[in-house]
């Protein structure tokens, strides 16, 4: 016999345990189930920080954070224009420095007390407050007296801008017309939190309490914790409580961290999504290649670009930063490196934020690129000293560097060295300056070419390029927030992104797009520029086969 | 035993805390800081921020007071999760962990041991060769090759297997334990074949031939038990080594297990989590590699009897 006893029993063995794996097999995935319920399979990218508004920042946080909780103001998901939330209306004084919100008596805590413009105030008092180090207290700096108080330059918060003359009025007064200050009421740094739960719970500046576990917390948007599972799932159910929850049609969203982009996806595939937060690079095609495909790509208000050292040779010559400028061939780059799912930018700000459309003062010129680096000393590359390409470890990343250098090479003849950073060495180095040319990423955090274009202050925090310009910094600061109306506001912004792009500090290279895989049964979630989720107008239609169906 | 035990854990305490020390003073060392983002932070947070975890106070003395909270098991805050400890990132991270761990190495064991023991029974034949070659490939295949394989052909072309998740969906710890245990069997396959082989050409085992015993009395009385000893002194560190590597297969299958945190932790600078789960693990190597011996010992009676008069293995 070839086999000997002892090899048949674990034969057997192998055969039962294979046995074993096929019986798991078959039942309804979370998909049909969830589509049944009303229960949303979202995935959320990564496990949040937590849950407390005023503490977090990151993309997932925001998500989370906006199901729980609602600003006085809401965006809708299909025109981005701020829509009631905790407010029922508002309006702003002749000068436009007062803004009066009237909070809607219907709103309510998910424990059944009422929201009142005092918990604005107290909330806002906390955000405000240095010992917090909330990392988005400068949102509320258009405040009069906000910075002055974050500072610790005055210590009475009753000299900031922000007055409850009774429970339903909440009266705010800024430093100086802000248009945008409406759609920053539906950043989560500027939510009200319950106060007393906060109090029952700890000091209300302490980053370390238990407020946000799902035994303790209240909250007051559309939807309520109910289930928090560290790096499993994050489940939560309508809110009954909710001043408009008759409006909303799903039952129950289920957040997932799917940090791992392929798992992601195969998560989608085997129907244990609705929707994926992102999606492979390689897999763009196969997607778009397809009928009716769950791909969705939507320009996103956020710039791919370079930063470039103003302050080394030979990068303190504009003429030089120009000239690498032009000779990126952005469209092929788009094409080849990132599968089309990027739109080539020429300016810093994403064209079309809120009717604004940035200048393009230059194109894909070669010749112009070689005259350029020629009047600069460098002609043909000659004498050209080599600058080196820093960027974060990333796969992406190091290929468009890759592509960069080689058009660099090809066009200018000049030696560019690539080198990847860890992410908080990469961090480092920006914020030190420590680099020639440094890769960068900006996301817009509301809708408007400031949070753009004052990046580029003097002194701006994130500017890392040490481009100084009075005149520049006269136009955002002073010139822009004077402006009588929107047009004329977006004309100032014009004049100031052309000054930038004629120093070119920086390179823009692309805007990004939003990448989501999205299951035929979702409705109610548009792609929008800020890629902006409003969970209260989303459900789930069983019957809905093909994203060109309508549904019901 | 007593007091071979004794002394090894004894020998454990400075092992530890050198692996403290260095730890603690390494990732201070890096550049970059658990407060640095893409977005320029204000001083003032920054300030306020280093001062809630005591990140002002001198290098040193932060040391002294991180020892002096170890010392009552406090492992402190973690940087990256406001509001969590790190006793509740180990303590949510473990149990899947180490149940993961623990179905890798009931697999590894069971198909390895088998298929070692079946090679050794006639060595040098196909019957020794395609397990050996299997275990060849099991042990050049890396996790991050195997487990999508899998699930491709388990999750994705056949939908007999969910393809993420831990004790969400029936059947989905399957897939990773296979992933995980497959390096391992490989292994403890060619472990056990070599032990086999030894202890199948001792003249005892012959005696036992001798007196007639059929052959599956022969190799499971009286081979199994010595030919299996390598195995038994490798299960213990394997199983510590896969609680800290795991790191791959909670990746792929997005598992909320231990090793996520602690590879996360190192990119966030998140000091006390690195800490925290670096002395966490450093400690169960340490323990297990103690029980593999004590498990060895009880095994084999030359070891026990060096052990009882004092001697070192």
């Amino acid at each position: 016999m070839f086999f000997s006893r002892s090899s048949l029993y674990g034969l057997g063995v192998v055969l039962a345990m294979t046995l074993g794996l096929s019986a798991c097999t078959g039942g309804e995935s979370n998909v049909e189930r969830g589509n049944r319920d009303q229960t949303f399979h979202y995935g959320n990218g990564s496990e949040p920080q937590g849950l407390d508004p005023h503490v977090v920042t990151g993309v997932p946080e925001n998500h989370l954070l906006r199901a729980l909780f609602e600003g006085l103001a809401v965006k809708n998901p299909y025109t981005l224009e701020p829509e009631p939330g905790v407010a029922q209306s508002w309006e702003f004084s002749e000068d436009r420095r007062q803004i009066t919100f009237h909070i809607n008596p219907e709103a309510r805590w998910s424990n059944g007390d009422p929201v009142t413009a005092d918990d604005y105030v107290w909330s806002w008092m906390r955000a405000l407050h240095p010992d917090t180090g909330n990392l988005y207290s400068y949102m509320l700096f258009p405040l009069v007296n906000a910075e002055e108080f974050f500072t610790g330059k005055i210590d009475d918060f009753a000299e900031v801008g922000v007055k409850a003359p009774n429970p339903l009025t909440l009266v705010v007064t800024l430093k100086e017309p802000t248009p945008y200050f409406i759609q920053l009421m539906d950043h989560y740094s500027t939510f009200a939190v319950h106060r007393p739960t906060l109090e029952k719970h700890g000091k209300f500046t302490d980053r370390f309490t238990k407020w946000t576990r799902v035994e303790n917390i209240v909250s007051n948007g559309p939807f309520v914790l109910e289930e928090w599972l560290l790096n499993r799932r994050i489940t939560m159910k309508k809110n009954e409580n909710y001043w408009n929850a008759d409006f909303v049609r799903l039952n129950r969203v289920v957040f997932y961290p799917t940090e791992n982009l392929v798992s992601e996806e195969r998560g989608f595939r085997a129907g244990q999504l609705h929707y994926t937060q992102s999606i492979p690079l390689d897999k763009i095609p196969v997607y778009q290649a397809m009928e009716d495909s769950p791909y969705v790509q939507e320009p996103y208000l956020g710039s791919y670009f370079y930063l470039l050292n103003t302050q080394r040779p030979p990068l303190d010559d504009a003429r030089v930063r120009r000239a690498l400028s032009m000779s990126v061939d952005r469209d092929t780059l788009i094409n080849t490196v990132l599968q089309k799912s990027a739109v080539p930018s020429y300016s810093i700000t994403p064209p079309g934020t809120l009717g604004y459309h940035p200048p393009k003062t230059f194109s894909y010129d070669i010749e112009e690129a070689r005259r350029l680096l020629a009047e600069a000393g460098y002609p043909n590359g000659e004498g050209w000293p080599g600058i080196e390409i820093i960027y974060n470890t990333l796969e992406a990343h190091r290929k468009i560097a890759v592509a960069i250098q080689q058009m660099w090479k090809d066009a200018l003849n000049i030696e560019v060295t690539i080198a990847n950073q860890e992410w908080k060495v990469y961090l480092d180095a920006v914020a030190t300056m420590n680099f020639d040319v440094g890769r960068r990423g900006w996301i817009g955090d509301y809708v408007d070419p400031n949070n753009f274009l004052d990046l580029y202050l003097s002194d701006g925090g994130n500017n890392n390029t040490g481009y100084a310009n009075p005149v520049y910094d006269d136009l955002i600061l002073n010139k822009a927030p004077q402006a009588p109306n929107r047009e004329e506001r977006f004309k100032v912004f014009y004049e100031a992104e052309r000054m930038l792009m004629e120093e070119m500090p920086i390179i823009p290279i692309y805007i990004y797009t939003s990448k989501h895989l999205i299951h035929p049964s979702v409705c109610g979630l548009p792609a929008n520029l800020m890629d902006s989720l409003n969970l209260r107008y989303v459900w789930l239609d069983p019957e809905r086969r093909s994203p060109s169906e309508p549904c019901t | 035993m007593g007091r071979f035990l004794a002394s090894r854990l004894l020998q454990a305490i400075p092992v530890i805390l050198a692996v403290i020390t260095v730890t603690f003073f390494l990732v201070r060392v890096a550049p970059g800081g658990p407060f640095d983002s893409e977005k320029a932070v204000i001083p003032e947070v920054k300030a306020a921020l280093e001062a809630q975890y005591r990140l002002d106070q001198p290098l040193f003395s932060q040391y002294l007071a991180y020892l002096g909270d170890l010392a009552q098991g406090d492992f402190g805050p973690s940087f990256k999760y406001p509001g969590r400890s790190v006793n509740e990132l180990i303590g949510a991270g473990l149990p899947v962990t180490a149940e993961l761990g623990l179905y890798a190495l009931l697999i590894a064991t069971l198909i390895g041991g088998l298929a070692g023991v079946i090679a050794s029974l006639r060595p040098n034949t196909p019957q020794d060769y395609v397990p050996m070659a299997l275990a060849m490939i099991g042990i050049c295949m890396p996790t991050f090759l195997l487990g999508p394989l899998l699930v491709l052909v388990f999750g994705i072309e056949l939908e007999w297997l969910p393809v993420s998740g831990w004790g969400d969906i029936p059947g989905d710890k399957i897939l990773p334990s296979i992933t995980l245990g497959a390096a391992y069997a490989a292994y403890i396959a060619r472990l056990s074949r070599a032990g086999m082989l030894e202890v199948l050409s001792q003249d005892y085992i012959r005696t036992a031939r001798a007196k007639g015993l059929p052959e599956w009395q022969v190799v499971v009385k009286h081979g199994l038990r010595g030919g299996l000893l390598p195995v038994v002194a490798f299960l213990g560190p394997a199983f510590a080594g896969l609680l800290a590597g795991s790191f791959v297969v909670e990746t792929i299958f997005q598992i909320p297990g231990l090793g996520r945190f602690y590879v996360q932790a190192a990119f966030n600078r998140d000091y006390t989590m690195i800490l925290g789960t670096t002395v966490f693990l450093s400690t169960l190597i340490v323990l297990f590699n103690l029980l593999s011996d004590v498990l060895a010992a009880s095994l084999n009676p030359r070891l026990r009897h060096q052990y009882q008069t004092g001697g070192m293995p």
